[in-house]
Parts: structure tokens; sequence; C-alpha cells
């Protein structure tokens, strides 16, 4: 495992970042100081400390309810639109406080957009509308303006050659990667710095999969990129850098071909070697 | 439980049981899907043989009369569409909104949860009691007087928890994950609202509505206790009107001892019966229509 994860790490156009942090080429987009968040009673993160780098793909592991996706949900304040949930800590987005009184969680999911676990294309819209939905829902939209929107999401996410003889289709009617595309079309289209994927990939196939992962590779050019996996190979694959979460306490955080092949932590060694999780 | 993998057990030993057992249970279920059909089809039959003769573009047209040949159904059938329109206008927007707050802006709760039961059970209160509170509140505190208004308040307040109840449950059938992915998006409470939940709970929101509506053209109790006039001989001219409507024409003829006015009776039943069916095939087609634009 050990070994099939480092061969999978570094793909032959990345630069090989594995040897020494490469903290300076990317800045620092996101600084979360002590975050803590509860579900009601229930404490689901402790205290995590993280700094997430500009056009840089971290991936988040950890076994089943160590409270990943809770923690990108932090990250655009998506989390505390659960009754009952709540955080505390400072999550700094370029330098300023996300959970601030000045800052309007609406303007900030514009700047962080998300993906989800499971593809959630509006069912009531045409492919072409889906698209659009971020930018209809939020703004008044030129017509002509939209079309070029609509190709520019679209190729992007890798979709245009699929659909675009169907635009004004459905966006139910597409297969299940299609729709995950689609929904990252839709994110792209707001034109966010940022993109927040919860196990894009859980519900797909393994070609869907691999199409969504290719997109991840070039995506990174672009924006900042915080994706939660299940799949450990998958986090190898895509990221640059990767935090193992546990009990929702940070284990490790470094870069992802270091912690595959040297994890520091015993914890980290046994979840990545199979031995629970 | 235990019943349950006694039978699977026993499934492979002795077939004949398991079948015989679900041979049962399936024509029982048939027998309650094909009883009432009948009596439903036998009443639709008595009822359209005896107005026989009656029905006809004249009685239509008629005012009624003493003479059950002459009499009409005019003012019971303009009656009933003007207060089901105003019915409806008055209780489609409130039940909606009150639904769309109480689903998606109110703060779940003891309080919620107790103005839920409190509509459900206002949903089973017997239509004479919201008579009652419409002659006290609309005709004499208000003043409306015996008029369409008043009726159509009272009949308003009547279908009101239906209308809330069928909205809510079409509001919860719209995944919570897309309104998520609309808030993913930055858009604003209203936005997702507006444009994410409501397009997509409509045709289940139509589909309450127009049940509601069907009920309330139904009613006559709580008509009577607002004052529906049993014997009118003009139409309704405003809302202020004195007015009539089709079941309580029905009642007056069929509790008129003389046997002709029976097949009145008959006759307008027939038409009430036609009105709820066209009602029902215009909302159908409009959710139909609209399911067909969402699937383009």
């Amino acid at each position: 495992m050990l070994v099939n994860a480092s061969e999978n790490t570094v793909p032959a156009d990345q630069p090989a970042d594995g040897a020494t942090p490469d903290l300076q080429a990317g800045s620092k987009k996101f600084d979360v100081e002590n975050l803590s968040a509860w579900f009601g009673e229930k404490k689901v993160l402790h205290g995590i400390d993280m700094q997430i780098q500009e056009n840089r793909v971290t991936a988040i592991i950890g076994p089943s309810g160590c409270g990943k996706s809770t923690f990108i949900r932090c990250l655009n304040r998506m989390h505390e639109m659960v009754p009952g949930a709540r955080n505390e800590g400072r999550i700094l987005l370029d330098g300023q406080d996300i959970f601030s009184e000045s800052v309007d969680p609406v303007l900030l999911r514009r700047r962080v957009g998300m993906v989800f676990q499971k593809p959630n294309p509006f069912v009531t819209m045409s492919i072409r509308d889906n698209v659009l939905a971020g930018l209809k829902l939020t703004r008044s939209l030129k017509r002509e303006m939209g079309d070029e929107i609509v190709e520019r999401a679209l190729r992007r996410a890798a979709l245009w050659d699929e659909v675009s003889d169907r635009l004004r289709e459905p966006g139910a009617g597409l297969s299940g990667g299609q729709q995950q595309r689609l929904c990252i079309a839709r994110a792209l289209a707001v034109e966010p710095d940022v993109l927040l994927m919860d196990e894009p990939c859980s519900a797909l196939d393994p070609i869907a999969t691999a199409k969504i992962e290719d997109l991840v590779h070039v995506l990174r050019e672009d924006y900042t990129i915080v994706i939660v996996t299940h799949n450990m190979q998958q986090a190898a694959r895509v990221s640059d850098r990767t935090a193992f979460l546990m009990l929702g306490e940070l284990v490790e955080f470094g870069d992802t071909n270091e912690l595959f092949t040297s994890p520091r932590e015993k914890r980290t060694e046994d979840y990545i070697t199979g031995k629970f999780g | 439980m235990t019943g349950d993998r006694k039978t699977r057990n026993k499934r492979g030993i002795k077939p004949a049981r398991g079948k015989t057992t679900e041979k049962a249970f399936i024509g029982l279920c048939l027998a309650a899907v094909v009883l009432p059909l009948v009596l439903l089809v036998i009443l639709i039959a008595d009822v359209v043989i005896d107005s026989a003769g009656r029905l006809s573009l004249d009685f239509l047209l008629s005012y009624p009369s003493r003479k059950a040949e002459e009499a009409g159904i005019l003012p019971g059938l303009v009656g009933s569409v003007y207060l089901i329109v105003l019915t409806a206008i008055m209780a489609l927007p409130v039940g909606v909104g009150a639904a769309v707050y109480l689903e998606e802006y109110g703060r779940k709760g003891w309080l919620a949860n107790l103005i839920e039961l409190n509509i459900s059970n206002l949903a089973g209160v017997p239509s004479i009691i919201y008579g009652l509170l419409g002659l006290e509140v609309f005709v004499r505190t208000i003043g409306f007087g015996r008029s369409i208004l008043a009726g159509a308040c009272t009949m308003a307040l009547l279908i009101l928890p239906i209308v809330i109840m069928a909205s809510r449950e079409a509001l919860r059938t719209v995944p919570n994950s897309l309104r998520e992915g609309a808030y993913a998006l930055g858009a604003t409470h209203w936005q997702v609202t507006r444009q994410v939940v409501l397009p997509m709970a409509f045709p289940g929101i139509l589909t309450g509505s127009i049940l509601a509506i069907s009920r309330a053209i139904g009613e006559a109790a709580p008509l009577i206790v607002v004052g529906a006039l049993a014997y009118i001989a003009f139409l309704p001219d405003s809302i202020d009107s004195p007015f009539t409507v089709l079941p309580i024409q029905i009642f007056n003829w069929v509790s008129r001892p003389q046997e002709e006015f029976l097949k009145n009776a008959a006759a307008g039943s027939v038409v009430l019966l036609l009105t709820l069916l066209i009602l029902n095939s215009v909302a159908i087609y409009l959710r139909s229509r609209l399911q067909k634009r969402r699937t383009w």
C-alpha cells in the first residue's frame, strides 16, 4: 500500500515538491486557527490549526465520522446552517476572519465554491440554467454573456464536448459522473477563488472518478482546492498536501508524498496501511 | 417479527401455505379496490338515471321555480364559481405563504410542533363549526352580512389548514441537498426558496390546493349557517350580494315533498360532479404540463 501510494503521488507534469515543503510557492489562502465545531452538545472538531495554500490541492483524509466534512463545511460557513450547529476559533481567508461581523456568508460562498458528495443538479433547470444558476440566483445576467459563461464553465469542467448539443435538456438527465461535473461547472461559473470538494467521487464509478481527478489536476492551476476523500489512493493521486483527521483532531498534516511514505505519527501509519478505518 | 421469520423458514419446506396466505391477501386488497368502485359506479349511474329528462341547457340557465320542471340551477352554479374563485384568491396565497414560513423560515422547536399539531387538528374540525365561526366573525362582527364575501372568508378558513398541510408536505419533498447546493453558490435564503425550492414543490402544492378547493365546492353546512339562501331569483352582482351554491340548491330540492324535485336534485348533483371533474382535470393538466416543462 505504501509503495503503491507513492507511485501514484507525483504525476509527470507536477513539480516534485515532495522533498522540501514548498511553502513559498503557494501563499496562505486559509489560515485556520484553533477551530472547534459542535452539533448540538456533540463536539466534532477539537481545536484544529491548519494552513491551506493557494493554488494547491489539499486533501483531507480520515475514517468515517472524523469531522472531515464538518471541517470543510466550516470553510464556507455551511456548517452553521445546520440547526444546532456552531463553531469557535478563527478562519482567515486572505487574512480576513470569515466569522467576523463584517463578512456576509452569502458573499463568502461566492468566493468559496463547493461540490457535494452526491451530485445535486437543480432538477427544475436545464443544463444551461444549472451552470448559470449561481449567477441567475444572485444577480441579473445578460443573455449573450450567458452563452459565453456556460461554454467556459463547461469546458473547464471537461463536460462541454459531451453536452454542447443538448444544453436545453434537463441536468438531471445526465449520468452521475456528468452530473457531478455539471455541479463543478456550476460552482466555477460563479468564479470562486477556492473550490471545496466533499467526497466528490464517492457516488461515482471508477471511470467517472478518473475524469474528476484529472479535472482536479487542471483546476489547481487557477483555484485553491480542498478535497475531502475517504479514498487514500485518491488523496495520494490528486493532492499536494494531505491532512489526516481522526476523532475530530488533526493528527498529521504535511506534503502528500511525505505523509504517505514516511508518516510521523503512528496513527497515520496505521490508517494508511489499512490497520483500521 | 418472529412470525414473519417462521413463515419465511417454512416457505422452503411447504410452499403451498405461504402462497395461499398471499393469494388471500391479494384477493382482499382487490376487493377493497373493487367494492368502493362498484358502489361509486352504481351511485353515479343512479343519479344520472334520475336526472334523465331534466338535465339540459335550460336547466343550467334557469332560475329556481316553484314548478319543478321549470326550475334551474343557474344561481347555484354561478354562486359556486363565484365563491370558489374568491375562496381560492384568499386561501391559497395565505396557505402557501404560511407553509413556506413554517418549513423554510420558522425555527423548529416546541412552538413549531404545537403549531403543526394545531393545524392538523383544525383540518379535522367539522365544517359546521367553521360556519358558526364565520357567522359570528364575518357576518356579524366585521359586518359583511349574508354575502358571498362572508361565505368565501368562511370557506377560506375551512380549507386553509388543508392547503397549509399539503404545501408543507410538498416543500418537505424537496431534497435538502438542493437547498445546500444553492446556498453554496452564494444564494440568499429568499433566492433559494424562490428559485429552487418553490419551483420544485409547485406541482405538489397545486395538487393539494385543488383537493382543498374541491372540498370547498361540495360543502353546504357552513354556508347554510353563514346565510346562503336556498331560493334566489337573481345572480350575484358583487361580493356583497346574497348568494346560493350548488350543494345548498340540491339540499333544498331533496327536502321538498314533491317527487318531481328529486329529479332536479339528481340533475343538480350531476352538474356538481361535472364541475368537480372539470376542475380536477384542469389541475391535472396544469401539473403534467409543468412536469413536462421540467423534463424538456
